[in-house]
C-alpha cells in the first residue's frame, strides 16, 4: 500500500512535468528555433549532403513549419532519431514536432499520447523478391525468410498477413534500410518487406534493379504523417495548417516562384486567403498572416517538395500515385483554409 | 701455403654461424616449414591469401574510383569501391554539422590535444611540469574553444557536433575522466571504511550490471522527466557524464585487480615507515598497482572508444551515424561497404595507436617482472 502511494505520487510528478511544457508554440517562438525530429537517414526523406545540411521530403516540411512559425526556414534544429527513440524524443521534449516517416495508427494516437496532424505521404507495405525465386505473388511466400525492420508497424503487418494466409515465415530482424539492403542482396533473406516507397528507393540502388520485383500485394495502409505531443492544441493547430496550406497551395497553383506575385495580385479569393491578403487566418492559429506565404516561398508547395525529393525525375523515381491531388486521381485532400 | 692457420689456444676469432642457422632462412625454417603440419598449414594459408588478396586488391585499389559525382558515375567508371563518396563527404565525416567557418576551433583543439597529451604520455619532455599544468587545464580550454559563448567566441550548439569530432570528444573525455574516477572507486572499494566501501561497491556493481545503451537512453530521454521542468541541460554533457561513469566502473575493477595482486607486506612496510594513507597509496601502492593494470586499463580505453558508436541510438551522429545518414542521399545511396571500411580504418588507427603506446609503457616500466 505504501509503495503504491509513492508510485502514484511519482507518476503524478511525471505528469506535471510533461504538462508544464504544454505551450510549445510560445516556447518555439521564444527560443527562435524549431526542434524537428527526423530519421537518422532514409533515402529521399531525410539525409545529409556534402555540407552537412539536411535534405529530403520530411526535412522540407520541417523547414516549411519553421518558415511559417519563425519566419525563417533555416531556423530548424534537426533531432535525428531511430525507430525506437522517436516517440520518447517527442514526449520528453527533445523535439517539438515529428516528421519522421511515421505511420498514423490508433494506438500511437491514443496510447502513446501523440496528436497526428494529417498525412504527408500515403504509403503501403509491399514485398520485394529476387526474380530468380520465380515468385509472382505474396501468397507463394510460405516458409520464406523475411528481412523486417524492428520497432515498426511493418513487423506487425507482416505477422498479421502471414497468419491470415495460414503461412509461416522466418523473420530476419534488422535495424536500418542499409542493413536490410545488404542482408537481402547477400541472400540472408529471400524477401525484403517495408513500405513500397522504401523498396523502390532501395531497388534503384541495386546493380541490376531489373532482377528484383515488387510483388503486387500491398498488405497495409501506411499513411505517414507528422505528430506533436498530445494536449497542446495551439501548437497542433498551427502546425497542422502549415501542412494543409502546402497541399492547398499545390491545388491552387501557388509555387515558390509565383507566390509573391500571387500575393500581390490574388487571382481568386481562396489564394488571397491562403496568402494572407484576405482574412486573419494566420492570426487564428497564433501566427501572423504571411505564414503560408513564407512556408511556400521557403520550400514550395506539396508538389514541388515531392518532385524535388522523391519524384519521377529523382534517383528514387516514385510516381505520385495515391499522393496525387484528389483532383488528379489521388487521395491528397486538404481541408480548405476558410 | 695452406689455408689452415694455427692459433694459440683461446685466440681463435669467433666465426659466423652456418648460413642456414641465422637470418631469414632460419626463421622460415623454424616458423613455416619445420614440420609436416607446419608445411601443410603454410601452403594452405598461402593458397587462401592467393584466393582473397587479388579480389580485395582489385576491389579496393585497382578498380576503385576516386573521383566521381554520384554512385551511377562511379559504377560507370569502375567496378571497385567508390572512394569518391568518402571524398565528397569527408568534411561531414570529420566535423559533422559544425559550422564551416568556425572549424578552425576544433582543429586548434585537436592540435592542442596532442600538446596536452605529450607531457602525460612521455616523461622526458622538456618543461614537463608546465606541460602537465596545461594538460590539467586542457579539458576546460577545449570545451570553451569548441562550444564557445565566452571571450567573444560564437556559441556553437553541441547538437552540431558530429562525425569524427563527436567520437573523439566522447572518447577522449571518457578516457581522461574515467581513469582518476576509477582509481578513486577502486581505492574506495578496497578501503576499510564501511560507508565508503559500500557506496563504491554499490555504484560499481550497479553501473556494471546495466548495459551502456540503457544508460544512454536514460541520459537522453528519462532525465528530462526527473529534472524540474525547464532545467534541461545539454544532451552531449549528459552523454559525456554517463559514458564517463560507465567506463569508470570498469576501470575501478581493473585497478582493483592490480591492488589485490600487491603482497600485504607492501602495505605493512609503508605503515612501518609511518606513511599516512594517501602517502602509502601515492608512493607505494598505486605505482605498482597501476603498472600491473596497464593492459587492462588500455583494454577498457579501447572498449570505451569503440562503444562511442552506440550514441547513434539516441540520435547523436558520430562517425558511423553521419556515414549512415550520408548514404541515404539518393545520389550515393547503397555504398555501405565503403563507409564501413572507412570507419573501420579510422577506429583501427586510433585503437592500434593506443595499444602500441600501452606496449611502450609496459616495456618502459618493466622493472621487476621481466621474464
Amino acid at each position: 500500500m505504501k509503495l503504491k502511494s509513492i508510485l502514484v505520487a511519482g507518476a503524478a510528478l511525471a505528469m506535471t512535468a510533461t504538462v508544464a511544457n504544454a505551450a510549445t508554440l510560445e516556447d518555439v517562438k521564444a527560443s527562435g528555433e524549431l526542434n524537428c525530429i527526423v530519421t537518422t537517414g532514409l533515402v529521399g526523406f531525410a539525409y545529409t549532403d556534402a555540407n552537412g545540411r539536411w535534405n529530403g521530403f520530411d526535412v522540407d516540411f520541417c523547414r516549411a513549419t519553421a518558415a511559417a512559425v519563425l519566419g525563417d526556414g533555416e531556423k530548424v534544429k534537426f533531432v535525428p532519431t531511430t525507430g525506437k527513440t522517436r516517440f520518447t524524443a517527442l514526449s520528453s521534449g527533445e523535439g517539438d514536432i515529428l516528421y519522421r516517416n511515421t505511420t498514423v495508427t490508433m494506438s500511437r494516437d491514443a496510447d502513446l499520447k501523440l496528436t497526428f496532424l494529417g498525412v504527408n505521404y500515403y504509403d503501403g507495405q509491399g514485398f520485394m523478391v529476387s526474380k530468380a525465386l520465380g515468385v509472382t505473388s505474396a501468397k507463394q511466400l510460405n516458409g520464406a525468410s523475411v528481412c523486417i525492420q524492428t520497432g515498426t508497424t511493418t513487423e506487425l503487418n507482416l505477422a498479421d498477413y502471414f497468419r491470415a494466409q495460414g503461412m509461416s515465415y522466418e523473420p530476419v530482424p534488422i535495424e536500418t534500410n542499409e542493413e536490410a539492403r545488404t542482408n537481402y542482396l547477400s541472400g540472408r533473406c529471400d524477401v525484403y518487406t517495408t513500405d513500397a516507397s522504401g523498396l523502390a528507393a532501395s531497388r534503384a540502388t541495386f546493380e541490376s534493379p531489373k532482377d528484383h520485383i515488387l510483388l503486387p500485394e500491398i498488405i497495409s495502409k501506411e499513411p505517414l504523417g507528422p505528430a506533436v505531443r498530445q494536449g497542446d492544441d495551439a501548437w497542433a493547430d498551427a502546425t497542422r495548417w502549415v501542412l494543409n496550406a502546402l497541399i492547398e497551395a499545390e491545388e491552387f497553383g501557388i509555387t515558390s516562384a509565383n507566390a509573391d506575385e500571387m500575393a500581390a495580385n490574388p487571382p481568386n479569393p481562396t489564394v488571397a486567403r491562403i496568402l494572407g491578403v484576405e482574412g486573419n487566418y494566420g492570426e487564428m492559429v497564433g501566427l501572423d498572416n504571411q505564414w503560408a506565404l513564407r512556408a511556400i516561398k521557403a520550400v514550395g508547395n506539396y508538389g514541388e517538395i515531392f518532385d524535388r525529393n522523391i519524384g519521377p525525375n529523382t534517383e528514387i523515381g516514385l510516381e505520385r500515385g495515391l499522393n496525387a491531388l484528389w483532383t488528379n486521381g489521388g487521395i491528397l485532400y486538404a481541408p480548405p483554409i476558410r | 701455403m695452406s689455408d689452415a692457420k694455427s692459433y694459440e689456444p683461446g685466440q681463435h676469432p669467433s666465426l659466423p654461424p652456418p648460413k642456414n642457422l641465422v637470418g631469414w632462412q632460419r626463421w622460415v625454417w623454424d616458423n613455416l616449414f619445420g614440420t609436416v603440419s607446419n608445411t601443410v598449414l603454410t601452403l594452405l594459408s598461402v593458397y587462401l591469401l592467393y584466393l582473397i588478396i587479388p579480389g580485395m586488391l582489385d576491389y579496393f585499389v585497382l578498380d576503385a574510383v576516386i573521383s566521381a559525382n554520384s554512385r551511377a558515375e562511379c559504377a560507370e567508371l569502375g567496378k571497385g569501391a567508390c572512394w569518391a563518396f568518402i571524398g565528397d563527404r569527408f568534411q561531414v565525416f570529420i566535423y559533422g554539422f559544425y559550422p564551416a567557418e568556425l572549424r578552425w576551433r576544433p582543429n586548434l583543439a585537436f592540435v592542442l590535444l596532442f600538446v596536452a597529451l605529450a607531457p602525460v604520455l612521455y616523461d622526458n619532455i622538456p618543461f614537463r611540469k608546465y606541460g602537465l599544468m596545461f594538460s590539467l587545464a586542457f579539458p576546460i580550454i577545449a570545451g570553451v574553444l569548441m562550444v564557445g559563448g565566452v571571450f567573444g567566441l560564437e556559441p556553437v550548439d553541441t547538437r552540431l557536433f558530429g562525425g569524427v569530432l563527436l567520437t573523439i570528444v566522447i572518447g577522449v573525455t571518457g578516457i581522461t575522466f574515467s581513469l582518476p574516477l576509477g582509481i578513486l572507486l577502486a581505492l574506495g572499494r578496497y578501503s576499510n571504511l564501511p560507508a565508503i566501501k559500500i557506496v563504491c561497491t554499490v555504484f560499481i556493481e550497479f553501473i556494471r550490471g546495466v548495459p551502456l545503451i540503457t544508460l544512454l537512453f536514460v541520459a537522453s530521454t528519462m532525465l528530462s522527466y526527473f529534472l524540474p521542468p525547464g532545467t534541461s541541460f545539454d544532451l552531449l554533457l549528459r552523454v559525456l557524464i554517463m559514458v564517463t561513469l560507465f567506463a569508470s566502473a570498469y576501470m575501478a575493477e581493473v585497478i582493483r585487480g592490480g591492488l589485490q595482486s600487491l603482497p600485504k607486506g607492501q602495505f605493512e612496510a609503508a605503515d612501518a615507515m609511518g606513511l599516512k594513507y594517501w602517502q602509502t597509496m601515492r608512493l607505494i601502492v598505486l605505482p605498482q598497482a597501476l603498472k600491473i593494470s596497464i593492459p587492462g586499463i588500455v583494454n577498457t580505453f579501447i572498449g570505451l572508444y569503440k562503444d562511442t558508436t552506440l550514441v547513434i541510438v539516441i540520435g547523436m551522429l558520430d562517425v558511423l551515424g553521419v556515414a549512415k545518414s550520408a548514404v541515404s542521399d539518393p545520389v550515393w545511396n547503397g555504398l555501405s561497404v565503403e563507409i564501413y571500411v572507412f570507419v573501420a580504418g579510422f577506429f583501427f588507427i586510433c585503437c592500434f595507436g593506443m595499444s602500441r603506446y600501452s606496449m611502450y609503457l609496459e616495456k618502459k616500466l618493466h622493472t621487476g617482472h621481466k621474464r
